[in-house]
């Protein structure tokens, strides 16, 4: 059979966010994959470099939507650890908590969004509509739906009463009771299990190749998590479970965010129910001592990585944010091939893919005054020499 | 184990269920009490300092000296002559602004105050751009 290729996307490629796919099709079915980003490059970490720290907060809340207390946190664990800042044990708590939140928020509106796309819409209406639930908490708790802005620099802005502890526990006692049935129901109902179980396959190895993280790579298997792994904020004093599946599907990416909300809850009210007492935030100087730091982070998709380089004003004079789909992505072109037309769209939601969190990447010549253009194929041949002099071979990938 | 129609149960339930969303805007919509919605702005409080221009991460608030200065006040006998008291405007432009509220954190006197004001489409961009006497 002939081939041919066709693009998928950049407009709507099975979510609103712009990204491009170029699939090659034997009849319906996909023998090659390619990702192209570069639709939505705002400048963000260069805009970072132009505002003080306070007002780069406000900024990178808006890497993304979704996980907007993700990359505050980050990026704010590393101010404060440049400025050597003790921050309270109480704003700690708080920060996981509505992290915590953030991760219901998210993976409820992922089981909505597969539910979508599988065609079983009664999933996406029930589950969105419990996902009211817990962005009241949040807006309850910060003040917004969206985008929280509860992080500052040295705590958080707002503390937590006892009121709001008792609404947010009924909401979670809702939520978990409604998470149960969900579980219960994407387990047996027939359509899920015929639209995910060995779609989009993404075997142990190859996702350790790939360097799959959080949720798509924990359904292959791979125990990788940050918040066991290097634990930051409370987690360390947190009991809950890593979930793993080894079903390495769609199915398995479904089970394991449905279990972390489980795990979620549970850790919701093991922080609301020994919130520490204290001050929920220190005064921290407008300058930040001159220094590097790196810091990591277990947002909803996966690891958040976050590099600030501060020079000793009150600017940051390098920061870069390594979004977790960026991470992802090499994995969906595996998972891609070898699959059907049809469900191209589920396995792309499957990784939960945040574009606008991606697409910040620019590339300019370090060498100053000599401004030369490279195209892809020079960039991934420079990339491969690069590699196989530090004894990596990446040619067949 | 597979269970065709599992959710049928689940949806017959719902048929006699209220709405889950609201009737906006034909009702309030619900919103919780420390929502950030519009910054408000006191005048007679605001002493000039700049603190919030200098915070604001979007460069929405802009304080202006008033156009009317309040007279300078009667000299006290034996003291030299006072300045008067500048007053001050502020301009706020609400396309700009993310309502973060970083501003009425940091404003020293308590001038700006965040509203639960949240109806703020406007067909006309100019109206956007509030000028707080
Ligand atoms: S709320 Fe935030 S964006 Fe709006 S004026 Fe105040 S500081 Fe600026
Ligand atoms: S509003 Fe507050 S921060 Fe802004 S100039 Fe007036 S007193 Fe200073």
């Amino acid at each position: 059979m002939s081939k041919i290729t066709i693009p998928l996307g950049p407009q709507h490629p099975a979510l609103k966010e712009p990204e491009n796919f170029m699939l090659v099709l034997e009849g319906e079915q996909i023998s090659g994959a390619t990702v192209n980003l570069g639709y939505n490059h705002r400048g963000m970490e260069k805009a970072a470099e132009e505002r003080t720290y306070i007002q780069d907060l406000y900024l990178l809340e808006r890497v993304c939507g979704i996980c907007s207390h993700s990359h505050t946190t980050c990026y704010i664990t590393n101010v404060e650890e440049l400025a050597k800042c003790e921050t309270p044990k109480r704003a700690l708590a708080i920060r996981t908590l509505v992290a915590e939140l953030e991760r219901v928020h998210s993976h409820l509106l992922w089981l909505g969004v597969a539910g979508y796309e599988m065609g079983f819409e009664t999933l996406f209406m029930y589950t969105w509509r419990d996902r009211e639930q817990v962005l009241d908490c949040l807006e309850l708790i910060s003040g917004n739906r969206v985008h929280y802005s509860i992080n500052t620099i040295g705590g958080v802005r707002r503390d937590i009463t006892a009121e709001q502890k008792a609404e947010v526990l009924k909401r979670i006692d809702y939520l978990a009771e409604r998470t149960n049935y969900y579980i219960r129901l994407a387990t047996e109902e027939a359509t899920v299990l015929a639209r995910t179980q060995n779609v989009g396959k993404l075997p142990y190895d190859v996702a350790i190749e790939r360097g799959a993280i959080g949720p798509t790579a924990r359904a292959s298997g791979v125990a990788r998590d940050v918040r066991k792994n290097e634990p930051y904020l409370t987690y360390s004093e947190l009991d809950f479970k890593l979930i793993t599946a080894d079903s390495c599907d769609v199915f398995g990416r479904l089970v394991v965010r449905a279990l972390e909300l489980v795990e979620s809850y549970k850790i919701i009210r093991q922080v609301l129910n020994n919130l520490p007492e204290g001050p929920t935030a220190v005064k921290v100087p407008m300058r930040i001592p001159a220094g590097e730091a790196v810091n990591r982070y277990e947002a909803p998709r996966g690891e958040d990585i976050h590099y600030l380089k501060s020079n000793g004003t009150d600017k940051p004079e390098r920061v870069k944010v390594r979004a977790p789909t960026l991470a992802n992505l090499q994995s969906v072109a595996y998972m891609l091939e070898g699959g059907w037309l049809a469900d191209v769209p589920l396995v792309i939601a499957a990784i939960d893919p945040c574009m606008s969190c991606t697409d910040r990447a620019v590339v300019w010549d370090p060498k100053k005054g000599r401004k030369q253009t490279y195209g892809w194929e020079d960039l991934r041949k420079m990339a491969i020499e690069q590699y196989r002099r530090r004894g990596v071979d990446f040619t067949r990938l | 184990m597979k269970k065709p129609a599992r959710v049928f149960s689940e949806v017959v339930k719902h048929l006699f269920k209220k709405p889950a969303t609201c009737a906006y805007p034909f009702e309030p919509a619900r919103i919780m009490p420390h929502f950030r919605g519009r910054i408000a702005f006191e005048q007679d409080k605001c002493i000039g300092c700049q603190m919030c221009v200098r915070v604001c991460p979007s460069k929405a608030i802009e304080i202006v000296l008033s156009a009317d200065q309040p007279p300078a006040p009667a000299p006290v006998e034996g003291q030299p002559a006072g300045p008067a008291k500048k007053k001050f405007d502020c301009i706020m432009k609400l396309d700009h602004c993310v309502f973060c509220a970083q501003c009425v954190e940091t404003c020293p006197k308590k001038a700006l105050i965040m509203t639960q004001d949240f109806e703020l489409a406007h067909v006309n961009r100019k109206e956007l751009r509030r000028h707080y006497k």
